[in-house]
C-alpha cells in the first residue's frame, strides 16, 4: 500500500459540519451546493452557521444505523431512493441499514433542490459520492486514532473499519469519536487559511455493491398501506381549508362577487377575495413577463370559500355568483391553429442553428418534402391536484406540500407577503406526480396569500376540476420540416417551430440529426398566448420527436431506404463531426438502435404487426424504442414497446425501468389520446369523463434494455416518452397506409384509413 | 341529520355527518383515513376505491346515508400488517412511481382477486380499467396483479 497520508486529509470545511447527537450518534451535515464546486466560497462565516444550512445530512447512531436526509423533492421518479443510494455506496453501508428521510427546503443554499429536467442524478453524481465518501473517511480516522494508527493502514466496508492487524469496529462504536474529532479539525482548519482542498478517494464503479442493484422505493411500505404521505393527507391543528374561484376563461378578470347563498352553506368559515398582493407584484412587472405567461400570477383577483372541510368548501363554491370581465381577447384554439400555419408560412423567425445554406441546397435538390406536424395544449393532470398548506403568522410562514421547485415556491412567498426569506420555512411532501405542473407555485402562492389574509393555518386544495380548466399547460406546437435530396442523398434540412408562448430550449436544434447534414437550420418562432402554458414532461421534445422521426421515416421512403440503415449512415457522419456545439454522441446514439434492433428482432416480420422504431436524443439520455401494434378491428393497439436505453451507469435499475415503463406508456398516451383545446378561453374539458387518459386496456407491454457502460448517470424522468409516440405513429402509418400528422393520432386519423391493410 | 351507524376496517363506528357527504371525504376528514385518495370526484379515476361489503366501489360517489349497517374496508384496513398478498405482490414487483393512485389500485385488484382468483390477462386489464394511473405504471400494477393470484 503506496498511498500517502496525505489523501486521508480532505478540507472539508466549505461543505461539511459535524456534531454528537444529544443521546448518542453523530450529525454529518453536507452543503450540496458547495460540494459541487469546490472553489465556491460560503455564503457566510461558518461559525454562525447551523444545521440549516445544509441541504443533506448524514446520520449515524450508536447502533450503525445511518439516516440519509434526501433533498431533491420526490415527484414519482424516484430520486428519494436513487440519492441516498449513491451516498449509502460511497459510505459504505448495508443498504437495510439505512432510512431515507425527506429532507426540508434550504433556503439560503437550495441550489437544484427541485425535480425537472432529468437533472438531479447527472448534476448531483459527484457530490452525492463524495458526501459518502468524505463520511466515511471521518469515521475511518476516527478509528484508526483509536488504534493509534495511520488511517492509511484501515480499510472500511459494509458498516465496519477493518486494520491491517485485522481489528475490526463498526461505524456506531466509533461515531462519538468521529463527531469530536472532526468538531476539532473543523475549528482548526478555519483558522488555517492555506488549507487545501482535497478530494476524497471514490470507489471504483467495479466495486459498487448498491449502485446498480435492484432497489425498491424506499416509500413503498408507507404507499401501499395508505399512509399519509402527500400534501392533501397533511393536517394541522385548527386548519381550515380552502376552495379558490378563478377566472372560468383565460382572459377574463373578476369585477364582483355575491357570497349570500355561498355563506349559508354548512361549514363555511368566511367568503374572501384575494389578490390585492399579487397584483401589486404584476404592477412592477415587465409584461408580457414570464410569472404571468406561466401562470405562476394571475391578473385577475379571485374568491375564496374558507370552510372546516374542503367538501363543503368545494360545494360552497358553486353557490358564488361573480362578474368577470374582459381584460384581454380570448382565444380559441381555431385562432391558434391560423396563428401558428401563418407563423410558419411568414417570415419572423429566430434562427437558432445554421450550417451551410439550406436555400441552396433546396435550389439544386431532384426532390424537396415539406410536411406540417401539429400538436394540441395538454394538461397535466397530476393525480395529486393542486394543493399546499400554509400558516402565516407574525414570526414565520409555514408552508407544506408538494413542489418540484421549493425553492423558488419559497422566494416568491417572500415576494408576495413582503417577508425575509428567512422566515420562510417549507416542509416538501412527497407528490403525487408533477410532470412540470409543480414547477410552478401559484397554488402555493395562493395558501400563502389566503393564510396572510384570515391569518390561520389554511389548506388549499383544488377540484380536478379546477386543476384542469386553470393549469399551466403543455403549449400548442406546429413544425414544418423541410428537406432536400440530390442524387439520392439529404442535402439540406430546415425545422421551423410554432409555438404558443415560447420557443425551444436553446440546446434542442443541437441534437440530432444536426452535424449529420450539411445544410441545416433551425429556426423558431412563437406567439403570446393569455392562456398559461408551462413545462410539461419533456419539454417541447415530447412532441419534436414525433414530428422528427416520422418526417425521417417518410424520407427513407422517398430515398427507398431501409429507414435503420439511414440513421446509421447519418450517424456515421455526424460521428465524424467535430463541431462542439454538437450535443449527442453520434456512438451511444447508435448503440442504442443496434440494441433495440437486435432486442426487438426488428427485421423479423410478423403478420398482423406494424412495427416503428424510434432513435431519440434528450436530457443527455440516449433512448431508441420499437413499438408493435396491431389493429383490432379500425383501433390501433400497440401491443408492446421494447425499448434500449444508455443512461450511463443505472444508479436503480428497478428504478430506472420504472420510469423508462412509465414514461413509454405515459407518452403512447398522451399522443395517441390526448386533447385540448380552447373556446373563448374556456377549456374544452374539465375533467376525466371527457379528457381521455391511458388506461389498462390500452398499455402494452414494455421491455427494457440498457446499453452497458461507465459513463457518469444522466436522468430517466423524460428521455422515453418523447421516442413512444414518434414510434407509434411510424408503425400507424405502416398499419392504414397514411401517415398521421397531428396529434391526438385517434381522432386524425382519416375515417376510412382505419382499417388494416392485410385485412382489407 | 341522522346518525348513520357502520363498520369500518371491522369496527362499529358511527358518524353525523351531512346525508349527501360521499364516503371519501368522511373517511378523510373525520376518521383521518388518508390512505383513500380523491383523484377526480366523479367515479373516473379510481382513486378513491374501498371494499363495500366486499365489492370494490368509488367512494367519492358514495354518499354516507347510504351507508347505515353496511361494511367499509379501506386500505389501512385490508391487513394488519401491510402483508396481504395483493400489498406484498406490489412490494416485490414495485409498482409505485408517485404511489398516489395505488390505494385505489390495491383495492380495485383485491377485491377483484376475491371473486376471480385466477384471472387472465383480458381479465385483469377489464378489472383494473377503471383505475387512472398517471404516471402510467400499468405495467407492473399488472404484473402484480398476476402475481398475487399466483399466490
Ligand atoms: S376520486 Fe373517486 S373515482 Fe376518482
Ligand atoms: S403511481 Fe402515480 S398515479 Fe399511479
Amino acid at each position: 500500500m503506496m498511498q500517502k497520508k496525505v489523501e486521508m486529509d480532505f478540507s472539508r470545511r466549505d461543505f461539511l459540519r459535524t456534531s454528537s447527537l444529544v443521546g448518542g450518534g453523530m450529525l454529518i451535515g453536507f452543503n450540496f451546493f458547495t460540494a459541487c464546486k469546490p472553489e465556491a466560497t460560503m455564503p457566510v462565516d461558518l461559525a454562525s452557521l447551523d444545521y440549516n444550512d445544509f441541504n443533506a445530512f448524514i446520520k449515524i447512531s450508536d447502533e450503525g444505523m445511518v439516516t440519509i436526509f434526501s433533498p431533491n423533492p420526490e415527484i414519482g421518479q424516484g430520486i428519494k431512493t436513487a440519492i441516498p443510494m449513491i451516498i449509502a455506496e460511497e459510505l459504505d453501508v448495508p443498504w437495510q441499514h439505512v432510512n431515507v428521510v425527506q429532507g426540508a427546503l434550504d433556503t439560503k443554499n437550495y441550489v437544484r433542490q427541485s425535480a425537472g429536467g432529468s437533472r438531479a442524478i447527472r448534476l448531483g453524481w459527484s457530490s452525492f459520492r463524495e458526501t459518502g465518501a468524505l463520511a466515511k473517511q471521518i469515521l475511518i480516522n476516527a478509528a484508526a486514532k483509536r488504534w493509534g494508527i495511520d488511517p492509511v493502514h484501515c480499510t472500511a466496508k459494509q458498516g465496519e473499519i477493518i486494520n491491517n492487524r485485522g481489528e475490526v469496529l463498526n461505524y456506531g462504536q466509533v461515531v462519538n469519536e468521529a463527531a469530536l474529532l472532526e468538531q476539532e479539525r473543523t475549528k482548526k482548519e478555519e483558522n488555517d487559511k492555506n488549507a487545501i482542498a482535497k478530494r476524497p478517494v471514490l470507489k471504483n464503479p467495479k466495486d459498487f455493491t448498491i449502485i446498480g442493484k435492484a432497489v425498491t422505493n424506499v416509500d413503498v411500505d408507507k404507499i401501499v398501506t395508505g399512509k399519509p404521505l402527500y400534501g392533501i393527507d397533511f393536517v394541522s391543528p385548527g386548519m381550515v381549508y380552502a376552495s379558490v374561484l378563478r377566472p372560468p376563461a383565460f382572459g377574463k378578470v373578476l369585477k364582483s362577487f355575491d357570497d349570500e347563498e355561498a355563506k349559508k352553506m354548512s361549514g363555511v368559515i368566511d367568503v374572501i377575495r384575494i389578490g390585492e398582493k399579487t397584483q401589486k407584484i404584476i404592477e412592477g412587472l415587465e409584461i408580457p413577463n414570464v410569472l404571468l405567461t406561466k401562470g405562476v400570477l394571475n391578473k385577475s383577483d379571485k374568491v375564496v370559500v374558507i370552510a372546516k372541510s374542503i367538501w363543503e368548501a368545494m360545494n360552497a363554491k358553486k353557490r358564488i355568483k361573480a362578474v368577470w370581465v374582459d381584460d384581454t381577447p380570448s382565444e380559441s384554439t381555431e385562432d391558434h391553429d391560423e396563428i401558428l400555419l401563418k407563423l410558419l408560412s411568414g417570415s419572423k423567425f429566430e434562427t437558432r442553428r445554421k450550417d451551410g445554406d439550406i436555400q441552396e441546397a433546396f435550389k439544386n435538390a431532384d426532390k424537396i418534402l415539406e410536411r406540417t406536424y401539429e400538436s394540441p395544449f395538454l394538461p397535466h393532470n397530476c393525480m395529486e391536484p393542486m394543493n399546499f398548506y400554509a400558516d402565516v403568522t407574525d414570526s414565520k410562514v409555514h408552508l407544506v406540500g408538494p413542489t418540484q421547485t421549493p425553492g423558488w415556491a419559497a422566494d416568491l412567498v417572500a415576494q408576495l407577503l413582503n417577508r425575509d426569506l428567512k422566515e420562510i420555512e417549507l416542509q416538501i411532501t412527497r407528490a403525487g406526480g408533477g410532470f412540470g405542473r409543480r414547477l410552478f407555485g401559484d397554488y402555493v402562492l395562493e395558501a400563502a396569500e389566503i393564510s396572510d389574509k384570515i391569518r390561520r393555518p389554511v389548506k388549499m386544495i383544488s377540484s380536478r376540476e379546477d386543476d384542469m380548466l386553470t393549469g399551466t399547460y403543455r403549449p400548442a406546437i406546429k413544425y414544418r420540416f423541410k428537406a432536400s435530396i440530390k442524387d439520392g442523398e439529404i442535402t439540406g434540412y430546415h425545422i421551423k417551430e410554432a409555438a404558443i408562448n415560447g420557443t425551444m430550449h436553446p440546446t434542442i436544434p443541437h441534437f440530432f440529426p444536426a452535424g449529420a447534414i450539411e445544410n441545416y437550420q433551425v429556426d423558431v418562432a412563437y406567439y403570446q398566448s393569455n392562456i398559461s402554458t408551462g413545462q410539461w414532461r419533456a419539454p417541447h421534445t415530447n412532441f419534436l420527436a414525433f414530428a422528427d422521426q416520422n418526417f425521417f421515416d417518410e424520407l427513407a421512403e422517398i430515398l427507398e431506404k431501409d429507414p435503420v440503415e439511414m440513421r446509421l449512415n447519418m450517424l456515421k457522419r455526424a460521428a465524424k463531426n467535430t463541431d462542439e456545439t454538437i450535443k449527442y454522441s453520434a456512438e451511444r446514439l447508435k448503440g442504442t438502435i443496434d440494441l433495440v434492433v437486435e432486442k426487438s428482432d426488428y427485421y423479423t416480420t410478423k403478420k398482423g404487426v406494424y412495427k416503428g422504431l424510434a432513435a431519440y436524443y434528450c436530457h443527455n439520455t440516449y433512448v431508441s424504442e420499437v413499438v408493435e401494434l396491431t389493429m383490432e378491428g379500425s383501433v390501433p393497439k400497440v401491443k408492446k414497446v421494447y425499448v434500449a436505453v444508455d443512461c450511463g451507469i443505472v444508479v436503480n435499475p428497478l428504478g430506472a425501468k420504472n420510469q423508462i415503463e412509465g414514461g413509454v406508456i405515459d407518452g403512447i398516451g398522451h399522443s395517441m389520446y390526448a386533447d385540448f383545446g380552447f373556446k373563448n378561453g374556456v377549456p374544452l374539458n374539465s375533467n376525466f369523463d371527457s379528457y381521455r387518459l391511458i388506461r389498462m386496456k390500452e398499455a402494452p407491454e414494455v421491455e427494457t434494455y440498457f446499453v452497458e457502460n461507465n459513463f457518469n448517470p444522466s436522468g430517466l424522468g423524460e428521455p422515453s416518452l418523447p421516442p413512444a409516440g414518434a414510434a407509434v405513429g411510424i408503425a400507424l402509418k405502416k398499419a392504414i397506409g397514411n401517415r398521421t400528422m397531428k396529434q391526438p393520432l385517434i381522432g386524425h386519423i382519416p375515417a376510412n384509413k382505419l382499417t388494416d391493410r392485410q385485412d382489407s | 341529520m341522522n346518525t348513520i351507524f357502520f363498520k369500518l376496517n371491522g369496527k362499529e363506528v358511527s358518524t353525523k355527518s351531512d346525508a349527501n357527504k360521499p364516503l371519501l371525504w368522511v373517511l378523510r376528514d373525520e376518521f383521518n383515513l388518508m390512505g383513500t385518495k380523491y383523484g377526480c370526484g366523479i367515479g373516473q379515476c379510481g382513486a378513491c376505491t374501498v371494499h363495500l361489503n366486499g365489492n370494490a366501489v368509488r367512494s367519492c360517489l358514495l354518499p354516507i346515508s347510504q351507508l347505515q349497517g353496511e361494511e367499509i374496508t379501506t386500505i389501512e384496513g385490508l391487513s394488519a400488517k401491510g402483508d396481504h398478498v395483493v400489498q406484498k405482490a406490489w412490494k416485490e414487483v414495485d409498482v409505485p412511481q408517485c404511489g398516489y393512485c395505488q390505494a385505489g389500485q390495491i383495492m380495485t385488484a383485491s377485491a377483484f382477486l376475491k371473486q376471480n382468483p385466477d384471472p387472465t390477462i383480458d381479465e385483469i386489464n377489464n378489472a383494473m380499467h377503471g383505475n387512472i394511473c398517471r404516471c402510467a405504471a400499468y405495467h407492473r400494477i399488472r404484473k402484480a396483479v398476476m402475481l398475487a393470484a399466483k399466490k
